[in-house]
């Protein structure tokens, strides 16, 4: 697997899009995806939630456990994937893509976001 | 005390098929090879091929072997014919569940031979309390775990699957049951059960056989839409079934018949048996004031209840939840759980599972959840 050169991580294993009128789009890496094992069921945070980075802001569940979703940076949510919520397997298929989880107007960003190198090296993947 | 995973005779293999793995019960076992959905699916549909080697053999000789496992086991092990197969269990002094087993009857008329198949957590303490209670009788207890390599092909093609690999008369193998010959060139115990709610087969063979017969029922496999399968898919196919996994619906604090498996204790069989007096009192218990029963729960939501979780009536806490996966089947969250007795008919109203902290709602239901058609 890759992890695309344009996105940022976390060390919670999600990424983040680049932040395009002020607005990121944010996910969970391929490498998570594959830990979990397939996604049945996504409980996103609701637009207008503000989420603080680091911290829970959701849940995902598989077949054999349920995953707290922090969030890579702090803002208002903007925007959650109903097609994720209608169809959770997404976050398998693309996690890069068709699986994002939701948008955040970002307020603040951590300094400790990786680059897709750096988190290639943390992740081993 | 930490030691290293045992790996099975084909852990080189399941690592090139890029498994997931998980330790399960001090072995290296594979979890999933890609989407345990799609494995799920496959055993339901088609064909399932899965590494069961960490399955604890023993084996029972000796001119007593059948009067001893009499003694030493709920079930009345006499009667097996020659090869057939009992579901049974082992129980301490006071009930207590040990272990739930598969025994088959080997050998000829006349010299019978037994193997007792227990789970892998609780195969050391099923050889040790079968070794303990043989003391007084002319029979001969084994360990061969390291005797064996299981595979299990698993799923409504599995029987044309194994026509194609061995000659040995599968028509006239019925379920539970079980006959020697020859599978892809090996000799191989071939065995009609499965944990899955499908047809299917178990092959006991020497470890140094595994590979070959697994690339043999892989390449045999590969037209009826067969693929491995890890032990994910195979807990979720025998939660749809409604199949006890000892350590969550069977434990020691739980008797047969607290569990709803009272079928097994066979009272009237020739011989006293272990367990013999606290049974007559359980089942007692069971039939005028049971505990809590053993019932199915569907979710109306989509959060999915696991082992431990409290099952609730208007907050409070009814019964547990002793396993719990999202359900490929029915497309929704199930549950095994023990409930008090007035919650337990199906249909019951207001049963609810408290997930992290909010009740959501299921509906309790007869189990199994899935029964496949003959």
């Amino acid at each position: 697997m890759s992890n695309p050169q344009q996105l940022r991580y976390s060390k919670e294993h999600e990424w983040l899009s680049a932040v395009e009128d002020g607005v990121a789009t944010i996910g969970i890496t391929e490498f998570a995806a594959n830990a979990l094992g397939d996604v049945v069921y996504a409980q996103l945070p609701e637009v207008g939630d503000t989420v603080t980075a680091g911290e829970t802001c959701g849940e995902l569940e598989s077949t054999k456990s349920v995953s707290d979703l922090y969030s890579p940076v702090t803002g208002e949510v903007t925007a959650a994937n109903q097609d994720v919520v209608d169809d959770p397997s997404l976050v398998n298929t693309a996690p890069f893509e068709g699986g994002w989880l939701f948008k955040v107007r970002v307020a603040e960003e951590p300094k400790d976001l990786l680059s897709a190198d750096e988190y290639t090296e943390f992740s081993g993947n | 005390m930490s030691t290293a995973p045992r790996l099975t005779a084909l852990d080189a293999l399941h690592r090139s098929l890029g498994a997931t793995m998980t330790d399960f019960a001090g072995w290296d076992m594979p979890l999933r090879y890609a989407s345990e959905r799609d494995e799920h699916t496959a055993v339901r549909t088609r064909a399932g091929l899965f590494d069961l080697s960490h399955m604890g053999e023993i084996t029972v000789t000796g001119p007593q072997a059948a009067a001893f496992l009499n003694h030493a086991l709920v079930g009345d092990i006499a009667t097996v014919g020659a090869g057939r197969a009992r579901y049974t269990m082992i129980v301490a002094e006071d009930g207590g569940i040990l272990d739930d087993l598969i025994v088959y009857r080997l050998g000829e008329p006349g010299t019978p031979e037994y193997l007792v198949v227990a789970n892998a957590g609780n195969a050391q303490l099923v050889l040790d309390t079968l070794t303990e209670r043989a003391r007084d009788f002319d029979a001969e207890v084994r360990d061969d775990r390291d005797a064996y390599a299981l595979l299990a092909v698993q799923g409504p093609e599995s029987p044309a699957i194994l026509k194609a690999v061995t000659d040995a008369d599968l028509d006239g193998l019925k379920y539970y049951a079980g006959l020697p010959g020859t599978v892809a060139g090996v000799p191989a115990l071939i065995a009609r059960t499965g944990y899955t709610g499908e047809d299917g087969f178990e092959l006991f063979v020497a470890p140094e056989h595994a590979e070959q017969l697994w690339k043999a029922l892989t390449e045999a496999g590969a037209p009826h839409g067969l693929i491995p399968c890890g032990l994910s898919c195979r807990d979720t196919l025998r939660l749809e079934a409604g199949m006890p996994l000892y350590g969550h619906e069977l434990t020691t604090a739980l008797t047969p018949f607290d569990a709803g498996l009272g079928r097994v204790v066979k009272f009237g069989k020739e011989g006293d048996f272990v367990g013999r007096e606290a049974l007559l009192a359980a089942a007692e218990r069971a039939e005028t004031d049971p505990p809590r029963k053993l019932v199915g729960l569907v979710a109306k939501g989509r959060r999915v209840p696991r082992a431990g979780f409290r099952v609730t009536v208007g907050g409070t806490a009814v019964g547990e939840v002793t396993s719990g996966a999202p359900s490929p089947t029915l497309g929704r969250p199930i549950a095994m759980a023990y409930v008090d007795a007035a919650y337990a008919a199906p249909g019951t109203e207001g049963v609810a599972v408290d997930i992290r902290g909010t009740e959501e709602p299921y509906e309790v239901v007869a189990l199994p959840f899935y029964k496949r058609r003959k």
